[in-house]
């Protein structure tokens, strides 16, 4: 047991000095989005502390409170609300703070399975080449020629059919989950291939292979940590998008039910008063909609600019 | 060059257009494009007894008897009907002459005969209509005699949406025999159809389009039956906001449903009328009453709505003006009973909705050994009637507030109404509305309270079986005596009011928009027939 040397930079430290962490440093969109995004994840979290009232739970709203007014004070109820209650007298706020919890949730649960898929289907497309490769990256050509939204629609289509409609309401997020998980992993799948098949023909690859390492250990621990830097770029860019199209889905009335809104489902709600005056309703879900996509997108854009050697 | 050739050619025929588009008289073309939330469910005249399946069938099919615009009864295909003096079971129905088919085929006794035996087939969605009929039969060239099984006096108005079809037509085309909607079969009378009345089907794409053009040798024509719109073109637009879009932009000029929250914006925008008026339909809740154990709920081996306590205090959970005010923005009438004002056998004691009281409620529910509550799902149309998940949500609410959780199931009409009447039904908690085209309780009864068998209880999914009421209710259509009949109503009533065995919520109000050069009142039926319709000078 030696004196303790001098301690090295903390993991964070590391980070902070990296190449990435300095143009983190001279990015304020970069700076600025990522405030944003751990705002609303830190609002969804912490939602039900958050939030004056649960609007799962109909216990809770009082249909006379119904269509008050930003900030305006209900006629009957006498009650005052920030961002105004939907025609189920639902607190927008609260509203919001849940409905982003879906979002993200379901945004990151399905781009962690999409990326679980797609990494894998890759991997094994990449390294074992030949019929499994042609077999793998056809059926991701036949997935990227569809639209991902009909793709989710298809499985949604299938869930309706196969689950007996009282079971509906409650699997309704799992769904979610797996119908926008399935419809995105393709480019994942694509991405990793490619840098596998460059890195496969790399001298440690064959060295690692020379010691007897078995495929799968080559692929996880050498093949693998060299594709995060593109994964990850198009994860966040993906966890967007996977917002937008969860969003899409309960606009279209198959993703959450009314009476559990996500963002999507209060625009849906919203856009029946648009021509009546009540814009609210529409307009701050709308709003957080677009605030939450777009820092994840810059956020997104940033992070590829800065791991992309060439722009440097 | 040929730019301008193009050009040339296209000032020409726009000149025509405009030259012809300028020519008074009869040959002025006149299309009205017309929307609501749904579609017909099909074009089969049978099929299905539902509002807006009626409303496009009018067009095209028509009966023998039929009602004005204000509901009163008027001669149809057939220009009198009388009980015969020596037999006081026949209907005797006397036909118009000189009316043809679509197709060209004269309008036969023979079709008449043909058209009520199919109607009273199993999978008839009017055979509930006909349960006193014991048999029809030609009686001559024009005549045709229908049997009852007692004396019924009210049989013509059963028959005001009993479309007449071609026999012919159906036997070449193989649809003798009446769709089977619940199943999901599809026939040839689904999308084709032969009728002899005002419009003519041109093409017709489900939940897409369907265009008629005039029927110009209809038979109808005269001073109060313009017939101006030269052809129709039928669009169900699903999507409230949009639907409405559509005529401020231009797109269609005639809108049923029109949501609640836009009347008072579309009053007011130049160049659109909208019109308002009760309609003949009560809006509920009905459950499964009779089951032994519910697969739905979360309440093991017993039926929480077999207890009439949990159903009272159900119905006492629900705040209907609350309801009223914020969900139709005043645009219904909160009721206690599932029967609109202007059906025979109502009364205004019926009609009152009890108070809320959750207190009361939840001390019932606590009696009945629920205290706890339970859960359960509901099942809800979303395209069907004004608001119809917004009620169901609220609706959600109100049971919370009691302790039942109640999951939401809401779909669109197509697959909603098969969970009603499939046998047996596949929902335990559910709402519907109800029109009355006979204005009589005998039609609900038939319909919603007696026991589903071959003839009667085809929208009936409360599984509630009383021997007792059924011969009630059987009783009607051969009762002559109208004090006596309207006595066994009025008892009726009395029985399934005490049992609560639906939880009414509203007599439904209406609103059409239009664009200022049509005016077409609210049909209480909600089925606007567009023969009466007259363009107005802008």
């Amino acid at each position: 047991m030696s004196a303790a040397p001098l301690r090295p930079p903390g993991r964070l430290a590391r980070a902070w000095d990296s190449d990435i962490g300095y143009a983190f440093r001279r990015s304020p969109v970069a700076m600025l989005s990522t405030l944003v995004v751990l705002l609303a994840v830190g609002a969804s979290v912490l939602a039900p502390w958050l939030a004056p009232q649960d609007p799962f739970d109909p216990t809770q709203l009082d249909l006379m409170d119904g269509m008050t007014p930003p900030l305006g004070t209900n006629e009957i109820t006498g009650r005052t609300f920030w961002l105004g209650t939907d025609p189920q007298g639902r607190d927008l706020v609260s509203a919001i703070l849940f409905g982003s919890r879906i979002s993200l949730l379901v945004g990151f649960a399905s781009v962690i399975l999409s990326m679980a898929i797609g990494i894998s289907a890759g991997l094994v497309a990449g390294y074992l080449g030949g019929r499994t490769d042609a077999l793998v990256m056809r059926i991701a050509d036949v997935q990227l020629s569809f639209p991902a939204i009909l793709v989710a629609l298809l499985v949604f289509g299938i869930f309706r059919g196969v689950v007996p409609p009282a079971r509906q309401e409650e699997a309704t997020l799992s769904v979610l989950i797996l119908a926008i998980g399935l419809s995105n992993w393709a480019q994942y799948a694509r991405t990793v291939r490619a840098t596998t098949l460059v890195e496969k023909g790399k001298v440690y690859v064959e060295a690692a292979r020379l010691i007897g390492l078995r495929p799968l250990a080559i692929m996880v621990k050498h093949v693998l940590p060299n594709v995060t830097g593109p994964v990850l770029v198009i994860a966040t860019i993906n966890l967007a998008l996977a917002i937008i199209e969860e969003a899409t889905l309960s606009f279209l009335g198959v993703g959450m039910p009314p009476t559990q809104p996500s963002l999507g489902t209060l625009i849906r709600v919203g856009q029946g008063y648009l021509f009546s005056g009540e814009l609210w309703i529409l307009a701050f879900p709308a709003l957080a909609l677009i605030v939450l996509s777009l820092a994840i997108n810059l956020l997104g854009d940033w992070l590829r600019d800065a791991l992309d050697p060439k722009l440097r | 060059m040929r730019a301008s050739r193009i050009l040339a050619a296209t000032a020409a025929v726009l000149a025509a257009a405009t030259a012809l588009a300028g020519l008074p008289g009869e040959a002025e073309a006149r299309t009205l494009r017309w929307a609501r939330s749904g579609d017909a469910l099909t074009l089969d005249p049978h099929a299905q007894n539902e509002g807006p399946t009626a409303a496009v069938n009018h067009h095209i099919y028509e009966t023998l008897v039929a009602r004005d615009p204000k509901g009163a009864l008027i001669p149809g295909l057939a220009t009198a009907w009388r009980i015969l003096p020596t037999d006081p079971t026949i209907w005797e129905f006397t036909l118009r002459e000189g009316v043809t088919f679509h197709d060209g085929a004269p309008f036969t006794a023979d079709d008449v005969v043909f058209s009520l035996n199919r109607a009273l087939q199993p999978t008839s969605d009017y055979k509930g209509l006909l349960t006193s009929v014991d048999g029809v039969s030609k009686a001559g060239a024009t005549t045709v005699h229908v049997k009852t099984k007692g004396p019924n006096p009210l049989l013509p108005n059963n028959l005001t949406n009993m479309f007449m079809m071609n026999k012919a037509w159906s036997e070449k085309n193989n649809v003798a025999k009446v769709q089977d909607f619940k199943s999901k079969e599809e026939n040839f009378a689904v999308r084709n159809a032969n009728g002899t009345g005002p419009f003519v089907l041109v093409s017709r794409e489900p939940d897409v389009k369907t265009v008629m053009k005039r029927n110009d040798g209809y038979w109808g024509k005269s001073a109060t039956v313009p017939l101006e719109v030269s052809e129709i073109v039928y669009t169900p637009i699903k999507a409230d906001a949009t639907r409405i879009a559509a005529l401020l932009s231009g797109e269609v000029d005639f809108v049923q449903d029109v949501p609640v929250q836009d009347i008072e914006r579309l009053k007011s925008t130049p160049n659109l009328r909208v019109t308002t008026g009760p309609e003949n339909r009560t809006i509920f809740l009905g459950m499964d009453v009779g089951s032994a154990d519910l697969k739905s709920d979360s309440v093991q081996g017993k039926n929480p709505f077999a207890d009439k306590r949990v159903r009272q205090a159900m119905n006492m959970a629900i705040n209907r003006a609350a309801i009223q005010r914020v969900v139709m923005r005043g645009q219904s009438v909160p009721t206690g009973v599932i029967m609109p004002p202007f059906v025979n056998g109502w009364t205004p004691d019926l009609d009152k909705a009890p108070a809320p009281d959750v207190a009361r409620a939840k001390a019932l529910l606590a009696e009945a050994g629920y205290g706890a509550g339970f859960q359960v799902t509901l099942n809800c149309p979303n395209d069907r009637y004004v608001n119809d998940e917004g009620i169901c949500q609220a609706v959600v609410g109100m049971m919370g507030q009691i302790g039942i959780k109640v999951n939401l199931v809401s779909q669109s009409k197509t697959l909603h109404f098969p969970l009603v009447q499939k046998n047996p039904p596949e929902t335990e908690f559910y709402l519907v509305g109800w029109g009355v085209p006979t204005f009589d309780s005998e039609y609900i009864f038939s319909f919603m309270y007696h026991t589903r068998d071959a003839k009667f209880g085809s929208w009936n999914a409360l599984r509630y079986a009383n021997a007792d009421l059924d011969r009630k209710i059987e009783s009607l259509s051969s009762e002559v005596d109208a004090q006596k009949r309207n006595a066994t109503i009025a008892e009726i009533w009395k029985t399934v009011q005490e049992e609560t065995l639906y939880l009414p919520i509203h007599h439904q109000t209406l609103a059409y928009a239009m664009t200022s050069s049509l005016d077409i009142p609210v049909d209480p039926e909600n089925q606007p027939k567009l023969k009466y319709v007259v363009f107005k000078s802008m």
